[in-house]
């Protein structure tokens, strides 16, 4: 025993002692008591869970290996929830040539397969507009449901709007619990597990990109994407907010997002904004860009362009 | 004229309640035949159009991973024939090249041209002494997987900015190996300008919008 010790017991006012004890005693009371609640040392687990940014390794290992169980035996397959980290000099931007989005819609549903979102009720992450050209981008005006037999339709011009992956996102200033936030590689990511539900973040995103899950989400099991990320596209409980992560389980791991391959007319560009050769750096350099609501100071990193 | 006068409201009051009972009725009819035609009322998934999602010009992805020096880790799809149009001298080796502007009756007929105008024709990107290869303007043969050259000669800004990556598809890695496609993957070299394409179905409207 050294003397620090001893002089914490002798304090007549710390008295461990007895605190130690009541703090036993207490827990134990905790733990009797979740049992009674008929909760699985799983589920206990995940309740007791930390903000994600506050998990050592360890328990970043623990919580995957969880969410990895869990989801096998409810999709009935093998799935793998990985938290690959962000890294070093890469900062992911993309671009969208409005010039040649057709509005043909395939990366709404192309994002779906990926993402794993509820199927119905439905949720999605990219929202196409149908703009009049000679009204130009006016969102009063915008049309989200047209349905031509072909597109695009005489004198429209299509805008795809997704999560602008904001420099200054106004969602995680407001979101109350810090269940959101941007990761260093600049994607804004929600921790399903930490997020309460409020739906503070909707109201403060000025492009709609965010999305809730009023209901249990429906998601057939083989539709269900295996290869998932813990912030991204793993399957998702009701009550809890959702958007666009750039495909952070693809992105991390050098891959194009799924929107970006599927477009039929090569309208979306993605790549690493601090790498001069990157493919958005040459849109940005060549091109006339320009960022949604920019007045807004939202800064986004999402940048439309005309490619012709 | 005094017992007009007294029916008066009456005949006002039914002409009223009349009127508004049939605009309901009309509003009401006009929406439910509106919630018929009008989309956005069903939930579609990407389940429904397999075909979208198995583009066979994709296929899997590119060799090479991420993270690759990116030359030499380029792959690209064959250049798109027509089913046993090639090797074009098969059939060539045989006939006279005939130069003259006509409409194409025993072979390709089936070939719109539609690109340039009237000043094109088949031998300004064809070779009559080697069918095989394409003919750049200084006389340069070049094989149909580098076509790209060709196009180029007229189209430099869009060949720029296909080799930079931001005109056309791409698919594979943002840091490494890609999948790309050459110019005639999408656009019909006789008759280039893209097509309209089906839209796939609107997303559904919130429920309060719903009846």
């Amino acid at each position: 025993m050294n003397t620090g010790t001893e002089n914490l017991n002798s304090s007549p006012n710390a008295s461990e002692e007895v605190d130690r004890r009541d703090f036993m005693a207490a827990s134990m009371g905790v733990l009797a008591a979740l049992s009674l609640t008929g909760c699985t040392k799983d589920e206990v687990e995940a309740f007791l869970q930390k903000n994600f940014r506050e998990l050592d390794p360890e328990e970043v290992k623990s919580a995957l290996a969880r969410l990895e169980a869990d989801y096998s035996e409810r999709f009935g397959k093998k799935v793998t929830v990985e938290a690959t980290p962000s890294r070093e000099r890469v900062l992911f931007g993309y671009g969208l040539d409005l010039s040649r989005c057709v509005g043909c819609r395939r990366c709404v549903y192309a994002c779906v397969k990926e993402n794993n979102q509820s199927r119905d009720p439905q949720v999605h992450w990219i929202r196409v507009l149908q703009m009049d050209k000679e009204e130009g981008i006016s969102f009063e005006k915008a049309e989200q449901y047209y349905d031509p037999a072909t597109v695009p339709a005489e004198g429209k011009f299509y805008m795809p709007v997704q999560c602008q992956q904001c420099r200054e996102p106004a969602c995680v200033k407001t979101c109350p619990v810090g269940a959101t936030w941007q990761e260093p590689d600049g994607i804004v990511v929600v921790d399903y597990n930490w997020c309460i539900g409020c739906r503070c973040c909707m109201a403060a995103c000025p492009y709609g990109a965010r999305h809730f899950n009023w209901s249990d989400p429906n998601l057939p099991a083989e539709e269900m994407n295996p290869d998932t990320h813990y912030l991204g596209n793993r399957p998702r409980p009701k009550g809890v907010v959702e958007k666009c992560t750039f495909c952070i389980q693809r992105v991390r791991k050098g891959r194009y997002p799924a929107c970006v391959e599927i477009c039929p007319v090569g309208a979306r560009k993605f790549g690493n904004l601090l790498d001069e050769k990157s493919e958005i750096r040459a849109v940005m350099r060549e091109k006339r860009v320009f960022v949604l609501k920019g007045e807004l100071n939202t800064q986004p990193k999402f940048y439309y362009f005309y490619g012709l | 004229m005094t017992k007009d006068l007294e029916n008066f409201p009456y005949v006002m009051l039914v002409i009223v309640i009349g009127g508004t009972l049939f605009a309901m009725f009309c509003v009401l009819k006009g929406r439910s035949e509106a919630a018929q035609t009008v989309g956005g009322r069903v939930a579609h998934g990407p389940a429904e159009f397999p075909e979208v999602f198995n583009d066979p010009l994709l296929g899997g992805p590119p060799p090479g991973g991420s993270g690759v020096d990116e030359q030499g880790h380029y792959s690209v799809p064959p250049p798109p024939f027509s089913e046993g149009v090639f090797p074009c001298s098969e059939c060539h080796k045989e006939l006279t090249p005939d130069a003259t502007v006509r409409k194409l009756e025993m072979a390709h007929e089936e070939i719109a041209l539609n690109h340039g105008g009237e000043n094109r024709w088949c031998f300004d990107c064809h070779n009559p002494d080697d069918r095989d290869r394409l003919k750049l303007a200084n006389g340069t043969l070049v094989p149909f997987e580098e076509s790209y050259r060709l196009c180029g000669q007229c189209h430099g800004e869009i060949y720029r900015d296909w080799r930079e990556g931001i005109h056309g598809r791409r698919t594979g890695n943002w840091d490494g190996a890609k999948k790309y496609l050459l110019c005639a993957h999408c656009h019909n070299p006789h008759n280039p300008q893209f097509k309209p394409i089906a839209p796939l179905p609107p997303p559904v409207r919130p429920d309060f919008l719903k009846k």
